[in-house]
């Protein structure tokens, strides 16, 4: 079976500054997958190259055996992966509705439609509800986006992140800044809209990391230093030296 | 349709809601059909017609600044190439006696403006933002600059012109008559506006939101802003064509002026100071700055500089336009609590009129100083004469001023407190969010 | 031939000098603040009516001191009282409020000094030929102008190199992001870049003044140049926007000089022809098109290198 996601000798240094120093990583069809490492390891700078926000300077991203690498991010999005931001990046001054309707609107095929009255199309309509309903803001339904409380906006980030139906999913740090139940809430809102799809995720929290992922790579210094199961993770001495020890101290 | 849609989604407009949005238009239809009817003279009928053109030229730049986010200072180019080849058009159709009435010749104009903004939106939109609104610009010089070398086919400083009435005769209507253009105008104004209404309400309408709002998240949910800016563009350029259109077959000439920077600026601040964030908004400010600059000039000799500081102020104190200030109201107006800032406002008024007086009264006194030193010193600004010589004048002039400023700085802090107080009432309501 | 080379190389580099005094000013402003002063050019323009009138009460070179003093002050004064109130509503509510700005400084010099061209004279010290080439004589002011804006180019250098305020505002071209972790003081040095910055344009202004014509519509006809230069040489980047300065005023000033037209090159077009619009493309000289020479560059670099000639930023 082809995985989902595939680097392949990825490089990426901005001048002199290498970030991403030869990684090479495999993602299964259906798997969540997490990324941790300390910070300024270049995790976000992985998920920039994968979902063509930046081109690496060299080697290539796969999805499903396709190259990908070069293409802009919305041929890569039409493709079928999906990304989130760790600083959330909603459109603020248009409500959730319409912020998880724009989402919705390419997967359902309605393009650049100019002749469509917008509110006629029921493809379009359920959807967006079901979405909508998935990320508990039914009620949040017709407020601008930019008015939403953190964890509101944070689910909101996820909601439009799914809502195009892509099957690989990569969220950075979802549950950066949450309380210990707004955590719990959203780990439960990502593992239920997540299934069956790929997920690739970027977290600090060890706890969500372990509860939430199938294997988790390692990242440090713009090299993956260990990549296997939650167990075999935990037990590596390299990784509790370069990261999961700090997190002890 | 699902369960989850049906308690999820925002309902369906009930018929009634229906009713009353047709009827809305309907009733727009009446007033144009009878507004002849109560001012009649060819003085209003001509102004009608020139805010019908303003009102199809500023809903279509709000297509760019208001809906997709885009600055432009180059929007006349599509109102003036629109209406360079109307007339040219004109000539062909009545030299060869060709069947086309004058009635469907606009819509040539609307097809210059698409094939212009076709032509040079590709490159001008790639980039969005200062750099879209430099671009724009730059290209309108260019674009203006040719003119005046292209001389046989833009006619120089001089302009061409046409005869709208040796066109084919429809329904025994020659197109002569101030009304019979009016309601040319009024026809295609309605149409247009029913147009670019129905466009905001598209999948490409509301993706060109999205890309205002945020144009490098449009990229990661399937879109290529590029494209959106690309076609609002061209939306955009295809109705400024159609006003610019209508323009030269009201005034039977098209000249430079159409295509030039101060038609760019002029559209630009009808449109802002009528308000960019509703769709009504450049409605209202093709009306007022239409009635304002007919107006102004009548009282004042340099009313562009009112234009201009009206201009400033709505910028730094009202960005939302007069729409976004009326609008603002809306929530108090539902929570009844709008009575509450009726005395602020009307204290803070006195003031603030006071101060404006004051200030028009400097202005006017320096203006007769500068621009005309040696004449009688005994003015008329406004319809109110007084004597620019007089030290009592000066010290009026100052004390309002200054006076003004002082006392009204206290006052718009009292309105300040009851905006806060009424809000926080309607919030409690539930009605302002 | 080589006359005409020499000539206008001169004159071009001149004129690319003054280009680049706004330029470089604006460049700066907005690498700082994020907003493109659409009213730059007037402040060029205040520059050139303030040295006028100074230098009739005081003679130029006073006025060539004060003018640009008075002028960033105004500068200054917009920036605290007008600029950083609108700053919250977004670059696009800056960017108009300068662009209102620039209609209003227009309407008030019209209203001061009227419509028509003023009587701004070259000083009698400058006036008279600094060195004959070939049988040109070429005026002591032009290579004044030159002196003065290539001094000003050096001490430019040197205070962006060598001093603290120079090292913030060098920051702030390569990360405009880090603008914002000034601290308490950030306020006062955009007062102070902005004010600087206008009041380059307007010694610009009160050299070009005596040169070229002083006149209300000065900033009308030099603004969209200017943004021309600053898009050509990459927004935001200073050594781009010297490129450019250099590049428009060169290509301009050669244009202008040239008589060269597609029927002086393929002879004149067939009569059929004659009255249609091609004869009027045939028909134009080089010279003619010199004023859209800045805008078909504009084009033709969005064309091939939207950035810019050295730009790295997409704003």
């Amino acid at each position: 079976m082809t995985a989902a996601i595939e680097l392949r000798r990825l490089e990426k240094s901005f001048g002199e500054v290498s970030i991403i120093r030869n990684i090479s990583l495999s993602v299964a069809q259906g798997e969540r997958h997490a990324l941790i490492g300390p910070n300024g390891a270049g995790k976000s700078t992985t998920f920039n190259l994968i979902s063509g926000y930046m081109a690496p300077t060299s080697g290539n991203v796969l999805l499903r055996g396709e190259v990908i690498s070069g293409l802009p991010p919305y041929q890569i999005n039409r493709r079928g992966l999906s990304r989130s931001f760790q600083v959330t990046n909603v459109f603020a001054n248009m409500s959730v509705w319409e912020n998880l309707r724009c989402a919705v609107l390419w997967s359902t095929g309605q393009r650049y439609a100019f002749w469509k009255n917008i509110d006629n199309l029921p493809d379009v309509r359920d959807r967006t509800a079901q979405i909508l309903t998935d990320i508990n803001l039914t009620a949040r339904r017709d407020v601008p986006a930019g008015l939403l409380t953190y964890a509101e906006q944070r689910a909101l980030e996820i909601g439009i992140t799914v809502a195009g139906g892509a099957d690989v999913i990569l969220l950075d740090e979802p549950t950066a800044g949450m309380s210990r139940a707004e955590t719990e809430r959203a780990v439960a809102l990502i593992r239920r809209l997540t299934e069956g799809r790929t997920l690739l995720i970027v977290e600090h929290d060890m706890s969500v990391v372990f509860g939430l992922a199938d294997r988790i790579s390692v990242l440090v210094y713009g090299q993956i230093i260990a990549s296997g199961t939650p167990e075999e993770i935990r037990g590596n001495p390299k990784v509790r030296e370069a990261y999961l020890g700090e997190e002890a101290a | 349709m699902s369960e989850i849609t049906v308690s999820a989604a925002p309902p369906l407009p009930a018929a009634a809601e229906k009713f009353k949005f047709y009827g809305l238009w309907l009733a727009a239809a009446i007033v144009l059909l009878l507004l002849p009817r109560i001012f009649g003279s060819g003085g209003s009928l001509t102004t009608f017609s020139l805010i019908g053109i303003s009102i199809i030229f500023s809903l279509s730049y709000n297509i760019l600044l208001g809906q997709t986010g885009m600055l432009s200072f180059g929007h006349a180019v599509y109102y003036g190439l629109g209406g360079f080849l109307v007339i040219h058009a004109i000539n062909i159709l009545s030299a060869n006696k060709l069947p086309i009435p004058l009635p469907v010749v606009p819509l040539i104009g609307g097809l210059t403006g698409l094939a212009f903004a076709a032509l040079l939106g590709w490159v001008s939109t790639q980039r969005s933002g200062t750099a879209f609104a430099m671009i724009s610009l730059g290209v309108a010089e260019l674009i203006a600059s040719s003119a005046l070398i292209l001389r046989t086919f833009f006619g120089g400083e001089a302009g061409i012109s046409a005869n709208r009435t040796k066109l084919l005769k429809l329904f025994g209507w020659n197109f002569g008559p101030q009304i019979q253009i009016y309601y040319l105008v009024a026809a295609w104004t309605l149409i247009a506006v029913i147009a670019m209404y129905a466009l905001t309400r598209t999948p490409l309408g509301r993706m060109c939101n999205a890309v205002r709002d945020n144009p490098e998240r449009v990229q990661f949910v399937g879109y290529n802003p590029h494209v959106v800016r690309y076609l609002a563009f061209c939306f955009s350029g295809f109705f400024a064509g159609i006003a610019g259109a209508l323009a030269a077959i009201n005034f039977e000439i098209a000249n430079s002026a159409y295509l030039g920077a101060v038609q760019s600026g002029t559209v630009l601040f009808a449109t802002y100071i009528g308000g960019i964030g509703f769709f009504i908004g450049p409605i209202v400010g093709a009306i007022f700055v239409t009635f304002l600059s007919l107006g102004l000039s009548d009282l004042t000799q340099v009313w562009q500089l009112y234009f201009g500081l009206i201009f400033i102020a709505v910028v730094l104190f009202a960005p939302g336009g007069i729409t976004g200030l009326l609008m603002m109201h809306r929530p108090l107006l539902k929570a009844g609590t709008l009575s509450r800032m009726l005395p602020s406002y009307a204290i803070a008024l006195l003031p603030t009129l006071a101060m404006i007086a004051g200030g028009i009264l400097s202005l006017e006194t320096i203006v007769h100083y500068t621009v005309n030193p040696g004449d009688d010193s005994h003015i008329k600004a406004f319809g109110v004469s007084f004597d620019a010589a007089s030290p009592y004048i000066w010290a009026m002039a100052a004390i309002l001023l200054i006076g003004g400023y002082l006392v009204a700085r206290k006052t718009w802090t009292w309105v300040g407190h009851a905006w806060d107080d009424a809000t926080s009432v309607a919030r409690e309501k539930g009605i302002a969010p | 031939m080589l006359e005409l080379i020499v000539i206008s190389t001169l004159n071009g580099v001149l004129f690319g000098m003054l280009l680049f005094l706004m330029a470089s000013g604006l460049t700066v402003i907005f690498s700082m603040l994020g907003v493109l002063n659409f009213a730059h050019a007037s402040f060029y323009m205040l520059g050139a009516f303030f040295g006028f009138q100074i230098s009739r009460w005081l003679g130029f070179w006073p006025a060539l001191l004060i003018a640009p003093l008075l002028a960033g002050a105004i500068g200054a004064g917009v920036e605290r009282y007008g600029l950083r109130r609108v700053h919250r509503n977004g670059h696009v509510a800056e960017l108009l409020f300068t662009f209102g700005l620039a209609f209003v400084i227009e309407e008030v010099v019209q209203i001061i000094w009227g419509k028509s061209p003023v009587d701004f004279r070259v000083p009698a010290l400058l006036d008279f030929p600094a060195f004959t080439i070939f049988s040109t004589n070429y005026p002591a002011y032009k290579m004044f102008m030159l002196l003065v804006s290539i001094a000003i180019f050096i001490g430019l250098l040197i205070v962006l190199k060598k001093t603290r305020i120079g090292l913030i505002v060098q920051a702030a071209l390569t990360h405009p992001h880090m603008v914002g972790h000034l601290g308490h003081n950030v306020g006062r040095i955009f007062m102070l870049v902005f004010g600087v910055g206008t009041a380059l344009a307007a010694v610009a202004g009160v050299i070009a003044g005596p040169a070229l014509v002083t006149q209300s519509n000065m900033a009308g006809l030099l603004g969209p140049i200017l943004f021309v230069v600053v898009v050509v040489g990459g927004l935001g980047s200073l050594p781009g926007a010297f490129v450019a300065s250099l590049l428009i005023g060169l290509v301009q000033t050669f244009a202008v000089s040239m008589n060269g037209s597609l029927s002086g090159a393929f002879g004149p077009l067939s009569p059929a022809y004659a009255s249609t619009w091609l004869a009027d493309i045939w028909g134009v000289t080089v010279a003619q098109i010199a004023p859209i020479m800045p805008y078909v560059l504009l084009v033709l670099i969005l064309i091939l290198r939207p950035m810019g000639l050295l730009g790295t930023r997409d704003t």
